[in-house]
Parts: C-alpha cells; structure tokens; sequence
C-alpha cells in the first residue's frame, strides 16, 4: 500500500527514514557534514544563598569557530537554569523540550518547578537514547527545597555536588573550583570564583574562548548576566576598513 | 543503481552564501552556485520578507525546500499572515533535528526582516542547532575562507549599496578559492 507522500504533523520523535540512505551514501565516499558543537567550559557552584551558573560563549564546527558569542545558558524554568555542552542542537533541542514539559507540569500542579524534576526528565531522555543525544548539562536552580546543582552525563548518569564542571575546559575549570572553593561563598565571591574558572578554561583550552556568561539564581530572583567579562576583545582593528567603490563593473 | 549514483555526484552543488545585515532596513543575502536550472528551487522567497538558502547535497536541498515551502503555505492558510523570520528559523531548526540520527546533508541560512524591520539572520549546521548573528552567517563549502572575509570586510551599520559591494567582494574571493563553488553569484537585498 502506497503512503500518502504528505507531511503531515508528526506525533514528535525522531524520524529515522533517511539513515539507510546516508549509510549507503557514506560508503560510495560521501562526507556527512558536520555538526556545530560547545566545545565549552560549563561551570556551576553552590553559595549562600543559591547557585551560580557560568558558560563560555565559543562555539566550534571542526576546527573553526562558527559562533563567536553563542548562548549556552539555557532557560528552564523562571528558577532554574541549564548549561548545555556537547552537539549544540541536542543541548538546545534537550532543554527546550524539557523546559516546555516544565511549563505544562507548572500549569498541572500550580506549583513552582523543582530542580529534581528537570532532572529526572533529562536523564530519562537522554538515557533512553543511550548516549546518542550527545548532551553534557549543568542544571542548577533554587526551589521551595533549596538550592540544587547537578550533572547529567550523555548517558543519563547525574550527580549531585556542591561544584561542577562540564565541557573541554572541565579539567582547567575544575583545578580553580578545587583551589579556591569553600562553603558559604558571597554572592560577589562566588560571581568572581565562577568567573575565574571560566576564564581559566577559555585561556587554556582551544574548545573554549571568547566571553563568559554568568547566571546567579536565589530564591525568589534570578540574574542573567550576558556576557559578563569579556577577555577577549578584537583588537587592532584597522581604521579605514575596506571601502568598495559602489557599482565595480562586473 | 548506477544512473542513480552518477546524478547524485553530478548534483552535488556544493554552494557558498552569505547574508550580511547592518543597516535596521536591509539583509542581503548572496549565494553562488554552479550553472543549474534549478536555482530558483534552492532560494525560497517563502515571504515577502523572509527567504532562506540551503547549501550542501541537492537532493536533500530540494527536498527541504519543498518542505518547507509546504509547512509554509499551511501556516499562511492557518493564521492568514506571512510567518516572521524567528519563526521560520525555529520551523527549520525543528524539521533538520527531527532526522537528528539521519541528517539532510544541508546547511540552511535563513535572512528576513521581523517586527519593526529589524534584520534577522541566522544559520544551522545540518542537524538545527542554530546560530544567531548580529553580524553575519556563512555556509557551504567555502564557508572556512567566507569567515575569513566577512571578519575582515565587515562593517556595522552599512547602506544596502555598501552591503551590496562588501558582500559581492567577499564572496566572490572566498569563492575563487574554492574548486567546488564558483561560476558567480545572486545578491538578494531584502
């Protein structure tokens, strides 16, 4: 029986129909294009009174970067906050699907959203795809419970802890974090800690550069500060510029 | 079997395009291509003031854009309006990560005027993740020495004539640098 060649509305989900195809066509020696990815240094820690969440902004495609000044702080919930590293579009495509299953939940229940529900709904997804959707998250947000951080592995697997780094430049963020970290951080101290960590991964690892973002969630507020620092300004720029005369025939 | 292969090479058009906005009232967008007669298919004038370019295999780039074009015209029957190039760019981003595990092998690069004639531009590497620009967005084959000339010739705050020549300029030497894209290029001013 024929199908209907329609596009009608999906039910959601991925749609496998082109893998067999792309398989063949990678044996007859056809490249498959790239995926854009956060090569990233992705920070969060927790402080007084809540958790700060910090990001790089460079985004890779291969070995150039694509994305001078990307967001990778994603919104979930008016109280919580993801950084997503990995394949950019999974990290975006994970938390936008989980932050409208929030919102639903939010409307059912009347309540605020708790951090550990996000939770649970990113490390079933990304469990059940095992390891495929390729996203590497720091959530962390502040609820009726308490302020709460986590990680959630490609595979599904999440911690629980007062710091955390994710990313290429996780091993450069992480020796700041192990130094410098200690309970009951201001909110300028952690700001700074943050800061520093992400710079220390922008500096030292190719994956990661450009500005730092820092997202600070307490009780009741949350500050999104785009774009924070920004360490790496282009410099020695010329003047004059280049000036086309209008209308060079062609 | 065979025929199917050898079309497939042959349509392999490997495009550069790069759409730059400056001015609060103009994006141009500028695409070069090989010699096809269908052009006209890859570069969707979907609104008045919103198109897009796809770059990457042809089959699929026809493929999308038919698509595209479909979802499109339900959405105009749907809310009796043009859709607005933020959306249009969520459309596309939904639809290439839909085959997230079986890619369109296809860089999209969308550029229209939303509300209050702002530009708007962006691109998406073939699964959807999108990038924003404030600036411009390259893709295609050449895209690598595109970056290289945009950074360069790029200025803020052009006039469509200006745009119009930096743009030509930059693509064209990116181009020349490419053994897979060449023969010109279209310059849309929107």
């Amino acid at each position: 029986m024929s199908k209907a060649a329609v596009d009608v509305p999906m039910k959601g989900g991925f749609s496998f129909d082109l893998c067999r195809r792309n398989e063949m066509l990678s044996k007859k020696g056809v490249q498959p294009p790239s995926f854009l990815k956060t090569g990233t240094t992705i920070v969060g820690l927790i402080f007084q009174d809540g958790v700060i969440l910090g990001a790089d902004t460079r985004a890779t495609e291969g070995p150039i970067v694509a994305d001078k000044n990307c967001e990778k702080i994603h919104y979930m919930a008016p109280n919580i906050y993801c950084c997503g590293a990995g394949t950019a579009a999974d990290t975006e495509a994970v938390t936008d699907m989980v932050s409208s299953q929030l919102q639903l939940h939010r409307y059912h229940t009347g309540r605020e959203s708790r951090v550990v529900t996000a939770l649970t709904l990113l490390k079933s997804h990304l469990f059940s795809y095992q390891g495929y959707v390729q996203a590497a998250l720091v959530l962390g947000g502040v609820d009726v419970t308490g302020p709460h951080l986590h990680t959630i592995y490609p595979h599904g697997s999440t911690d629980t802890l007062p710091f955390a780094t994710m990313g290429s430049g996780s091993l450069a963020a992480m020796a700041v974090f192990e130094s410098k970290y200690h309970e009951g951080l201001t909110r300028d101290g952690g700001v700074r800690l943050v800061t520093e960590a992400i710079c220390s991964g922008i500096f030292n690892d190719l994956g990661s550069g450009s500005n730092v973002d820092v997202c600070v969630i307490t009780k009741g507020q949350t500050e999104y500060l785009r774009n924070h620092q920004l360490p790496n300004p282009r410099t020695y720029i010329n003047e004059k510029g280049y000036a086309f005369s209008k209308k060079t025939g062609l | 079997m065979f025929i199917s292969l050898s079309t497939m090479e042959a349509l392999w058009w490997p495009w550069s395009e790069r759409i730059a906005s400056p001015s609060p009232v103009t994006a141009a967008s500028a695409f070069s291509f090989r010699p096809s007669p269908l052009i006209s298919r890859e570069f969707t004038r979907s609104t008045k003031r919103s198109s897009s370019a796809l770059s990457g295999l042809a089959t699929d780039a026809q493929t999308l854009y038919q698509r595209l074009v479909f979802r499109h015209k339900l959405y105009q029957l749907r809310e009796e309006r043009n859709m607005k190039p933020e959306t249009f760019a969520s459309l596309v981003s939904a639809i290439l990560y839909e085959k997230r595990f079986g890619p369109y092998f296809c860089q999209p690069v969308i550029a229209g005027l939303g509300d209050d004639n702002k530009p708007f531009i962006c691109t998406m590497d073939s699964i959807g993740a999108k990038e924003l620009a404030k600036d411009f967005v390259v893709a295609g084959t050449a895209s690598e020495s595109l970056y290289g000339a945009c950074e360069a010739m790029f200025k803020p705050d052009m006039e469509a004539e200006e745009l119009f020549e930096t743009i030509s300029q930059a693509l064209l030497s990116s181009v020349d640098r490419d053994c897979l894209s060449g023969w010109g290029g279209h310059v849309y001013v929107v």
